[in-house]
């Protein structure tokens, strides 16, 4: 096991132990709604983790679309036309300048008006809207990875490449792309936490995920100090989480590679 | 018609420019077949420039290269066709280093010119014992050294199997033990295939060995030109001469 497995561990345990420590002793910390000892802490606590699925889901789906947009931006931005490299630099600069907050409002309360009565019609709910606005929002960043990604392999792989009779397309697809992910990916995993904590920001139109959940049940019981103390450790834990993950699969990718 | 033509390679009044740099001014150079033709001259003169215009790695703004008898022309199809029966060797290999030896040596074959990969590794074999290294072919680059790295390169354009060799300086980024073998082999297609070569270099040792001519440019333009014993012996220009001191004092 690595240290930082190890790590990730402690501060995970930790965590518990000082929620569980305080449920018990300080009577200052009205530890109570959240006690897991208590018929109603379980209530509330079951209450919170269960805004788990919908920030993961919209996570996911929204870090899915960034990264399939990005690519197209990326690819824009490296292209010989200048037409396509005008396009990926107003995309970049637009999209990167707007706050998340407005383009999320712009999006739920703006985009229907838009679309109503033409063949793109849908219904705008709080998870679509969420999803749209943290994939835009973030596009702008995973295009600049891909882009800097993919320009930091050398020129004479993909001169090399050309001279063993490759089309553009395959040095891409065989050459310059399984070298260029392994630099990509670190700050590809960095994007995926910043969509997960950003996702909070959707609570704000009605979804339900972990930070609405939290400010719910907060209306009901006056605790906010350890209602929102758990929030932030469920954050915690998902982040660790996913830091983990991505470690294991660069080791992944790294076995074998000698440089 | 082209198998007729004796000329490999045909350079008329290149020019090229960096920008407001002109780094090449009005090439001219004929190679024949089976023919080796050594470049040399001062860092910035060119010869890399002019290596890098026949497979088209650099865009010729004025004057006709012709490859094989085929005019290098802006289309797809001459620079494929160019292409295919040119190999490069770089200074700085430019091995894949996420592949094996024997990947990067049938990643050509199979992708370009679709063969199946029993065919493909056979024929990295082949060329692997040619350059005589075969029992390196399941490494990755990084573990090995400089000199067999750069005779997987030769490999790797060999497995393309080309009809002209071009070399940008192949032993430069050697260490001195290393070269040798470098060398070695390169003397080997010369005698052995009949290869037709350039080759950028200051080996002067393997220059004199091997080339049929001689070439020594200066400041974007070919200076002068001619077979190594008269090249070495009688430098015709107060340049050249220099240069040759320069290079072969110690």
């Amino acid at each position: 096991m690595t240290s930082e497995n190890r790590l990730t561990r402690f501060m995970i345990v930790l965590a518990g132990c000082l929620v569980l420590s305080a449920c018990s002793s300080n009577s200052e910390w009205g530890w109570y709604v959240v006690n897991p000892l208590l018929e109603g802490g379980r209530v509330n606590l079951w209450f919170l983790i269960a805004g788990y699925p919908s920030t993961i889901y919209i996570s996911a789906i929204a870090a899915a679309l960034s990264m399939t947009v990005g690519l197209g931006v990326a690819v824009m931005g490296m292209s010989t036309w200048r037409v396509f490299r005008i396009i990926n630099r107003i995309y970049v600069e637009f999209i990167r300048s707007i706050p998340l907050l407005p383009l999320l409002f712009w999006i739920y309360f703006g985009l229907p008006f838009l679309i109503r009565g033409t063949w793109f019609e849908f219904n705008v709910d709080p998870f679509w809207a969420g999803v749209i606005t943290l994939a835009l929002s973030d596009s702008a960043f995973t295009a600049e990875i891909y882009r800097s990604g993919i320009q930091s392999i050398a020129k004479g792989q993909s001169e090399a490449a050309q001279t063993i009779g490759l089309t553009k397309w395959q040095t891409m697809r065989y050459v310059v792309l399984p070298q260029a992910i392994r630099r990509i990916l670190p700050p590809l995993a960095n994007q995926f936490i910043y969509i997960v904590k950003m996702s909070a920001f959707v609570s704000v139109i009605g979804m339900q995920e972990l930070m609405r959940r939290a400010n719910d049940l907060n209306t009901n019981e006056y605790r906010a100090l350890e209602i929102y103390t758990v929030l932030i450790l469920e954050y915690l834990v998902l982040v660790l989480l996913i830091s983990a993950a991505v470690r294991w699969l660069e080791r992944r990718m790294a076995d074998g590679e000698v440089r | 018609m082209a198998t007729d033509n004796p000329l490999a390679i045909e350079m008329r009044d290149v020019d090229k420019w960096f920008g407001d740099f002109h780094v090449l001014k009005g090439i001219n150079l004929n190679v024949k077949r089976g023919e080796r033709v050594v470049i040399c001259g001062p860092s910035g003169s060119g010869k890399s420039t002019v290596v890098r215009c026949v497979n088209r790695l650099e865009v010729h703004q004025k004057g006709v290269i012709k490859v094989e008898g085929v005019e290098l022309k802006d289309d797809r199809a001459s620079i494929d066709a160019i292409r295919s029966d040119v190999g490069m060797v770089f200074q700085q290999f430019n091995l894949f280093p996420h592949l094996t030896v024997m990947e990067n040596l049938t990643l050509g074959p199979m992708k370009s010119r679709s063969m199946n990969k029993a065919d493909a590794e056979a024929l990295a074999m082949r060329y692997l014992d040619r350059v005589r290294i075969p029992e390196q072919a399941d490494k990755k680059p990084g573990q090995l050294s400089g000199g067999q790295q750069q005779r997987v390169a030769i490999a790797r354009s060999l497995c393309m199997e080309p009809k002209i060799l071009l070399f940008d300086e192949p032993t430069s980024a050697l260490d001195p033990e290393m070269i040798s073998e470098v060398l070695d082999v390169m003397v080997g297609l010369a005698e052995d295939d009949g290869m037709t070569m350039i080759v950028v270099t200051h080996e002067m040792g393997f220059a004199r060995k091997v080339a049929d001519q001689m070439v020594f440019m200066n400041q974007g333009e070919i200076v002068e030109t001619g077979p190594p014993t008269e090249f070495f012996g009688n430098p015709q220009t107060e340049r050249c001469r220099t240069f040759l001191d320069q290079i072969l004092k110690h």
